[in-house]
């Protein structure tokens, strides 16, 4: 597989599959996919962050929610302990790895875009598509509404 | 699960008006799922935005994920970005089964199964 885009999803079938899993997980897979354009140019639009990192260290039996937190300052740090990231290969001791804020408070500066929703919005990984779907990006949704977010960048670690 | 989390929500937000870009470094899960715009760092898991400690390449790779919301002109756009890790070893070694790991791996699905009853006993779940 040199240089090849690692396949995430067989990679984890065998994984589990190893560890005594009985049924693979199915993946969330659609035919079509949403478009919408762009309602101004980018140099005008206000921009939402989303990640999946989290507020505070959680433990991986904690229940999780939709959370926000001001993007400017942000938080001293963001936590991904409970997240499936390269332990091997990396760290996540540099939050500019993950959490683009400088980048955007510049690009807010430079005029590259409009604006920077005051928050940003930390989204729950979750094994139920259900309930991402369901509850977590309708209340993703509406805390960008109450934003007047433009447009959203979503970053998963 | 993280790729799908977000892809799933930026399907949400884009049927709803707002433009997206997922900006990550899972490809096969985000385009599995299918979004609208995708900019793609083939960098192993938990670096999306770029090399830890590289503020510069940081911000090449936010910018450029920036330039899809211009330039994407139909869903499904994935944009590979140029950048490269020092070094491909970590693309097999990732969740990686062997003779060597399979025993352990054995014993921390037990463990594992054991931790999710005892949550769902306990009440300790979403109910949602």
């Amino acid at each position: 597989m040199n240089g090849q885009p690692v396949p995430y999803m067989e990679r984890s079938r065998l994984y589990y599959e190893a560890q005594g899993f009985t049924r693979a997980y199915t993946w969330a897979q659609f035919d079509d996919a949403p478009f919408s354009p762009m309602p101004k140019p980018l140099a005008e639009a206000k921009l939402v962050l989303v990640t999946t990192a989290a507020l505070y260290d959680r433990e991986a039996s904690d229940p999780r929610y939709v959370a926000s937190a001001p993007l400017n300052p942000p938080p001293e740090r963001l936590y991904a302990n409970d997240l499936s990231w390269d332990r091997e290969a990396t760290h996540m001791e540099d939050r500019g790895s993950y959490f683009p804020v400088a980048p955007l408070l510049a690009a807010r500066a430079d005029g590259r875009i409009g604006g920077l929703a005051a928050r940003f919005h930390c989204v729950p990984t979750d094994y139920s598509k259900r309930r991402t779907r369901e509850v977590d990006a309708p209340e993703i949704l509406k805390r960008c509404r109450e934003d007047a977010a433009d447009i959203a960048l979503l970053v998963p670690v | 699960m993280c790729h799908q989390t977000v892809s799933l929500v930026a399907r949400h937000l884009e049927a709803n008006g707002i433009p997206t870009v997922v900006l990550g470094s899972a490809r096969d899960i985000v385009e599995h799922c299918g979004v609208a715009r995708f900019a793609f760092l083939d960098f192993p898991l938990g670096n999306p935005c770029g090399k830890p400690g590289d503020a510069t390449m940081q911000a090449s790779v936010v910018d450029a994920a920036l330039g899809l919301f211009d330039s994407a002109q139909a869903p499904r756009t994935t944009v590979p970005l140029p950048w490269r890790w020092e070094n491909d070893e970590w693309r097999e070694r990732y969740m990686q089964v062997s003779a060597e790991n399979r025993e352990e791996l054995r014993r921390k699905g037990e463990q594992r199964r054991a931790e999710r009853q005892a949550l769902r006993d306990s009440g300790r779940v979403r109910q949602e």
